[in-house]
């Protein structure tokens, strides 16, 4: 066994009975907290202190190092890259170390994941952590060997002296079976450090390195012990019954209908929220099925159908609006502007849908509750399932498992309070999983956008004057597992006094423009709670929508200003003269540049004409740019597409992205998450939708909410990795966020391209061949 | 509740479940083989994938008492403690994001390498297009199942790195 395994069994015990998985805790000597939790009996589960060393790092007898993070892995490979940088700091080999995720009662609560702050908030702390870990290892190595701290070197976990390394003593050998019993500062767990600093960049030496993620081999051998794959002595399986329609109010159950199924336990019913429990899975699939409930309609319709959405949100009235953002005088430049263009852009409702539906298994055994779930924000679930059922948070724990990925939907997963509920209720270890058609058409949902743009050029053609006003569905936006928002707390009749307000959002603003007004608006729809059209954080939760239009716009302005879109963009980049902190400009044009360089970029304008090949008649070749940022960065990226003029298909035949996310800890895993958010994007461009009509939401399954499909993926897909730091050699570069940026453009990017290849503008989201046929025929006859 | 007997990956298991059990639940809770996972329960995501007669059928949708013929599943893809190549390629073009339909992804490649030897492109994406990823690794997927291609025919299908304990 490697390390990870011996020291993962030692902390979280699989025991392997009868050729099923049986989770059990056993004894953890020096985990943190290690004194309560002897077994699975053992309670409370006290959140480990962040103030402590020793809950971040655990050094064992031969010389290996486990490091404790409060994050959890969406599927980037997080936990690799945490090794590499807490193995730089602590001086250990990479290979002696292995990294614990995400667990409440034994990881410090560090949010677990979201908003791609992985490196660029949480590592800060395990950096600190581990730097104080080798000082103070070094001080005590001193006193073991008897000399001055500045006398000693350290490599690979052992400390040697620099004038005699025949002497020379492990960090094992100096702390295995103890504690640090060190103190760490900070005024939030963020922000937490020692004494001693952390390393320059040119001081890492893992970090940098495209180091094999070490969670791999296991999701290939079909080895890794998934949350959906736990097993508990006595547990049962519950399904949903969903109310048939939104909003639908639960009259009555017969109970009768099945009763006498094989492995009926139990029907749970509280307010409008209906389950049926069984001892083996496909029973209760099947009493699921077969249960007969009656559900009132409710009286008026719970939303507009899908095709009406956007003259439904056009004209609603917002339930919430932000202070517009204004530079110079938009107005007067507008009225003297040689040219003004105006345009609207629609992206739909977008699920998160994930691979498979949400799922948790709970244990009520000794008056404890202890979750074993796939939520991504482990920590608001142990402290939402505790408010919801009224436990102190302390009886309750989350262990994080692996699990299929939705980019935000187990932000604000459900099952682990369904399961909680039912196993409280039962006194049973329950397990809960939603079926392919509750999961698709009641999971959250991205929201939809209406985007309304106006542009004012002079005669030169520059841009003079800007406006941006976006309108989100987002009203009652769906928070991280808190114990009122969850579906089924909100089936069970709870509602908290104020739905969250939503948010739209602005985009990327480092263009030169003298006069310029951003705002936004939300609007809500009739039915607020009980909803399936929730609306959660889907990888960048508004970017991708805002950028869809802010960037299609600036390709519509440099159409009609007959400028090619690249030099375009440069110009207005370039006519600013001050930077901003985070250098965003000098970055943005950095990134812009190495983009059109890897692609070959050509001045011109758009549409291209002519040049289209004679052998390929149906096929019309164009290529778009766009570019944006999220946090401090800066993704530009390029999209070659082809258009078949016959079925309106569009293929993204290449795809090129410059990506500046500053220090880069891990280049393949940044790539491969890089390749993920793009061909993401694509398929929200190209293929996904929710519909809906006026009872309910129909998008169901693969069908009817379509998704990227192998035969979509581009011939070739380039990234290159940018540091377009004016500095770029800073010993105190910092990593920025690397797991959602990359979707931004993307949409827009291929908007551009059709146009470049058709002359025919798209400015609702998706491109499926039915409409973009349409607009070519609206456009060509 | 009736008795069957299944044979999967080498193994000859009695099973006692209802007959029309989906083959997936019977693999998953009553012999602990878990590499066949959940996705869709209506065979179109591919998640549940499984070899029966060199074929990748989707074990969701069968029930378990009528499969007479062997059945192979992720975990039974490796050869004599080493990793099959296609496991060793997904490793080498690191592909996985959240892995969850990666037994999909690589079973569904399997029973195409085992009738297609070097597929062409257009192959691979016709072979693949029905096994979803939502994590959208199939750039990936795709340079393995070519790099996988390349291993068996240089080295045949027992040399990835051994399998861990």
């Amino acid at each position: 066994m490697t390390p990870e395994e011996i020291l993962s069994t030692n902390r979280r015990g699989f025991l392997k009975s009868a050729g099923m998985l049986m989770v059990g805790f056993t004894a953890r000597a020096l985990a943190p907290n290690a004194d309560a939790q002897t077994s699975n009996a053992a309670a409370p589960y006290p959140e480990p202190d962040y103030h402590q060393l020793d809950s971040w790092i655990v050094i064992h007898e031969n010389n290996t190092a486990v490091f404790y993070v409060g994050k959890t892995d969406c599927g980037q490979g997080t936990g690799t890259s945490f090794r590499q940088l807490m193995s730089d700091e602590l001086d250990i080999a990479f290979d002696q170390t292995s990294c614990i995720m995400g667990s409440t009662d034994n990881t410090v609560d560090q949010g677990g994941s979201g908003g791609s702050t992985a490196m660029e908030r949480d590592s800060w702390p395990m950096r600190h952590a581990a730097a104080e870990a080798r000082r103070v290892l070094m001080e005590m190595g001193a006193r073991r060997l008897g000399v001055p701290v500045e006398e000693l070197a350290v490599q690979n976990a052992v400390i040697r002296l620099k004038a005699d390394p025949s002497r020379s003593v492990t960090y094992g050998e100096l702390i295995a079976g103890k504690k640090f019993n060190v103190t760490l500062t900070g005024a939030n767990v963020n922000a937490v450090t020692g004494m001693a600093k952390v390393k320059t960049v040119q001081e890492l030496k893992y970090t940098g390195q495209p180091i094999e993620r070490a969670d791999i081999p296991a999701k290939v051998d079909g080895s890794l012990k998934w949350a959906v794959g736990v097993k508990l002595p006595g547990m049962v399986h519950a399904r949903n019954i969903k109310p048939p329609f939104a909003g639908a109010k639960l009259t009555g159950v017969d109970e009768s209908s099945v009763k006498n199924l094989p492995g009926f336990v139990k029907v749970m019913r509280k307010g409008n929220y209906l389950a049926v429990v069984c001892e083996r899975e496909e029973q209760a699939i099947h009493a699921a099925r077969q249960l007969k409930a009656t559900w009132e309609k409710p009286a008026t319709p719970p939303f507009p159908a899908s095709e009406d959405l956007f003259d439904y949100m056009r004209a609603a009235t917002p339930t919430s609006a932000s202070n517009p953002q204004v530079v110079g005088n938009p107005d007067t430049a507008f009225a003297g502007a040689a040219t003004v263009i105006e345009a609207e852009y629609q992206v739909p409702f977008q699920g998160h849908t994930a691979i498979a539906g949400a799922h948790a298994t709970a244990d009520p055994s000794n008056g404890q509750m202890t979750i074993y779930s796939n939520d991504m924000k482990s920590y608001g679930m142990r402290r939402g399932v505790a408010t919801f059922l009224g436990m102190a948070p302390e009886k309750v724990r989350v262990v994080w498992m692996e699990g299929p990925q939705g980019y935000g939907r187990t932000a604000a997963d459900d099952a682990g309070c369904e399961a909680a509920w039912i196993a409280r209720e039962l006194g049973r270890p329950v397990r809960v999983q939603w079926m392919r058609d509750e999961e698709t058409a009641w999971d959250t949902k991205s929201p939809a956008f209406l985007v309304k743009m106006r542009g004012g050029l002079d005669r030169k053609g520059d841009l003079a004057a800007y406006d941006y006003n976006a309108r989100s569905c987002d009203y009652n936006h769906v928070g991280y597992n808190e114990p009122d928002t969850v579906l089924i707390a909100q089936l069970m009749g709870s509602r908290r006094a104020r739905p969250a307000a939503g948010s739209s959002a602005t985009p990327s603003d480092m263009y030169a423009i003298p006069n310029r007004r951003m705002a936004g608006e939300v609007v809500g729809l009739p039915l607020v709670w009980e909803t399936p059209l929730r609306t959660g954080n889907l990888r960048d939760p508004n970017g991708p929508q805002s950028t869809f239009a802010a960037e299609s716009f600036i390709d519509e302005l440099a159409a009609a200003a007959k400028a090619d879109p690249l030099e375009f963009r440069l110009k207005m980049l370039s006519a600013a003269t001050n930077d901003d902190t985070g250098f965003h400009r000098a970055r943005s044009i950095a990134a812009l540049k190495a983009v059109a360089e890897k692609y070959g970029w050509d001045a011109r304008t758009s549409p291209q004409s002519g040049s289209q090949s004679a052998a390929r008649r149906d096929i019309l070749t164009g290529r778009g740019i766009a570019y944006s940022f999220r946090g401090q960065t800066v993704v530009a990226q390029i999209a070659e597409v082809e258009v078949n003029r016959q079925t309106g298909h569009v293929w993204a035949k290449r795809l090129v992205c410059a990506h500046d996310c500053g220090l880069v800890v891990n280049p393949q895993s940044l790539q491969r998450t890089i390749e993920g958010a793009m061909l993401h994007a694509l398929s929200r461009a190209i293929h996904e939708e929710v519909q809906f009509n006026t009872e309910k939401v129909t998008s169901v399954d693969w069908i009817s909410h379509p998704t990227l499909r192998h035969s979509d993926v581009p011939e070739s897909i380039e990234i290159v990795l940018v540091n377009g730091d004016p500095n770029p050699n800073r010993p105190d570069l910092r990593p920025y966020g690397g797991g959602e940026a990359a979707c931004k453009p993307m949409l827009a990017a291929i908007a551009n391209a059709i146009f470049d290849a058709t002359g025919v503008r798209l400015r609702r989201v998706p491109f499926r061949d039915a409409r973009v046929l349409a607009a070519l025929k609206a456009a060509h006859g | 509740m009736s008795n069957f007997r299944l044979k999967v990956n080498g193994k000859t298991l009695d099973v006692n479940a209802d007959p029309s059990t989906p083959l997936l639940y019977v693999l998953r809770n009553d012999l602990g083989l878990e590499g066949p996972k959940f996705g869709c329960g209506l065979g179109q995501c591919g998640a549940c994938t499984v070899i029966i007669n060199g074929a990748a059928v989707r074990s969701c949708i069968l029930p378990a008492s009528a499969v007479h013929s062997e059945v192979t599943t992720l975990e039974g893809l490796s050869v004599a403690g080493k990793l099959h190549p296609l496991q060793q390629a997904w490793i080498d073009e690191q592909v996985p994001q959240c892995g969850f339909c990666q037994n999909g992804q690589i079973m569904t490649a399997k029973a195409l390498l085992d009738k297609i030897p070097h597929p062409t492109d257009a192959q691979i994406r016709e072979s693949m297009n029905s096994t979803l990823c939502r994590c959208m690794t199939y750039y990936r997927v795709q340079s393995a199942i070519k790099r996988a291609a390349q291993t068996l025919a240089e080295c045949g299908p027992a040399n990835g790195k051994e399998v861990a304990a």
